[in-house]
């Protein structure tokens, strides 16, 4: 197999200077992933599995470690590479899974969706079909398609949120709690895709609250508690 | 902190606009103090700092209005080289009407009020060489399309226009020439919001269509959030932070960034 992601001894806290005081997050997180390889991460309320995915996307900076990424331009560190490198790689190998959508005032579904595969050079017309194609894979009412989703409910933003993130196959994909909100439809057409990602060779790192919707795609768990951190491999999963 | 200099080691793209340790005084006032900023093709740098950090004083030196007391300042174009702050007034103006366009925050600052709107528009390309009436008529109206501005308004003054019409005639003349840089000083501010969402719809447009490179100064945490790729916090003439824009705001490190974060509506 070949590794995609590997990261040693990462460090995460937060400085608030209002408070005069830190909190840490996560210490000294070491672990790798290979292409097509998906990752759970497990761990109470509080134990940082969110706030690792975000370091990782370089939402948040890391304090110290590595997470060096086997990127298509060769070995990087994307602790430490320069913000115009990590946009490029947001654009082209690295996705991330939210639960909420940025939705900007006056763009429609469609051109939200179409909007990532625009970024990557496709032509609009082009892009326009495919995101139809997986807005109605997800579930979202064709009658939404040019609405603003600015204004939809919880669950049909977070569809729309799914088919941007998926409409491309990406190397490597951060999943955040990608079925909160979801219908058991929708939750069924991004299992799916999640699968046919995976077998394509994206690598995956998820927290999921029900991490039985995605059972069959886990290969292995990292359990973040401080004092239990520990990794298993996939045939002794307990979830 | 300052990762805005950081060198790059995937993207291979030269930065367009590249301002070196630029320092400038009025009087006692030390308004930028070794200021410093990369902008590559085709993303929006965002500006942000309260009143007096010297946001606005750094955009209109890029526009070449004012001269540093030192520092560089130069764009990868061909037919541009060495230090624009050293340029004389008249090749900075030609620069500026051809390469650089900007908006300001006054609705109708640079607007001839009483002339039309593609008039106005006209005016820029003419100051360029255009000469054609019709091409010149074509160009404006495009421009003025490209913003949103309703046609079958091309022949209304300014004066007769609400703010935020205004407004997206000063665009319209700032992307008439398709220009290689476009600076927004406080573009949305005195909009009401329904026209701010309009104006950054249309940047946005304008960005991902004509992949124009922009520097845009808000103190408007929710436009820079909404529009930009990057962000630089400044602070009495310092940049004290920056990064990428979810980074600035979901983990600013500095602790003027986390105060400016946290008062956010």
């Amino acid at each position: 197999m070949t590794n995609v992601l590997d990261i040693r001894g990462l460090t995460k806290g937060f400085i608030m200077h209002h408070l005069g005081s830190k909190m840490q997050a996560f210490a000294d997180v070491s672990f790798s992933v290979d292409a097509g390889e998906f990752v759970l991460l497990k761990g109470a309320n509080g134990a940082g599995k969110s706030t690792l995915l975000r370091s990782l996307y370089r939402s948040y900076l890391a304090q110290s470690g590595q997470i060096l990424f086997q990127s298509d331009h060769g070995l990087i560190d994307l602790a430490q590479a320069a913000d115009i490198d990590i946009a490029h790689l947001r654009r082209t190998e690295i996705g991330f899974v939210t639960q909420f959508l940025v939705a900007r005032p006056r763009v429609s579904a469609e051109a939200v969706v179409a909007e990532p595969l625009r970024m990557a050079g496709v032509n609009a017309a082009d892009a326009l079909d495919q995101a139809r194609h997986w807005l109605e894979t997800f579930g979202v009412k064709p009658e939404l398609w040019r609405a603003y989703p600015t204004t939809f409910s919880g669950g049909e933003q977070q569809k729309v949120n799914l088919a941007r993130a998926l409409i491309r196959p990406q190397k490597l994909l951060l999943l955040d709690e990608p079925t909160a909100s979801l219908d058991a439809n929708a939750r069924a057409a991004l299992v799916t895709r999640l699968a046919d990602l995976k077998s394509g060779g994206t690598a995956m790192i998820g927290v999921f609250h029900h991490p039985g919707d995605v059972e069959k795609l886990i290969d292995r768990v990292i359990d973040l508690t401080p004092e239990t951190r520990t990794e298993v491999v996939r045939d002794d999963v307990a979830i | 902190m300052t990762r805005v200099m950081d060198a790059p080691r995937i993207v291979t793209t030269k930065p367009l606009v590249v301002v070196r340790n630029v320092d400038k005084n009025y009087g006692s006032v030390q308004a930028l103090r070794q200021v410093s900023a990369l902008v590559y093709p085709g993303e929006v740098l965002g500006i942000v700092g309260e009143s007096g950090s010297g946001k606005s004083t750094l955009l209109r030196m890029m526009n070449l209005e004012e001269t540093p007391d030192s520092g560089s300042y130069t764009l990868d174009l061909s037919d541009v080289s060495g230090n624009l702050f050293e340029l004389d007034r008249f090749a900075r103006r030609m620069l500026c009407a051809t390469r650089i366009g900007i908006v300001y925050q006054n609705p109708h600052h640079g607007l001839l009020m009483r002339h039309s709107s593609s008039g106005n528009v006209a005016e820029r390309l003419l100051v360029a060489g255009e000469r054609s009436f019709a091409t010149l008529r074509a160009k404006a109206k495009s421009a003025l399309a490209a913003s949103e501005f309703p046609l079958e308004r091309l022949d209304a003054p300014p004066i007769e226009l609400s703010g935020g019409m205004q407004q997206r005639v000063q665009l319209a003349k700032a992307i008439a020439l398709e220009p290689a840089l476009l600076l927004l000083d406080e573009p949305t501010t005195g909009l009401d919001v329904s026209v701010q969402a309009l104006v950054l719809d249309t940047l946005k447009r304008l960005q991902q269509e004509r992949q124009i490179t922009m520097v845009i100064v808000s103190h408007d945490l929710g436009v820079i959030r909404t529009v930009a790729d990057r962000v630089m916090v400044m602070r009495r003439g310092e940049v004290v932070e920056a990064g990428l824009v979810d980074q600035i705001f979901q983990d600013p490190q500095h602790a003027y960034t986390q105060q400016l974060v946290h008062a956010k509506l």
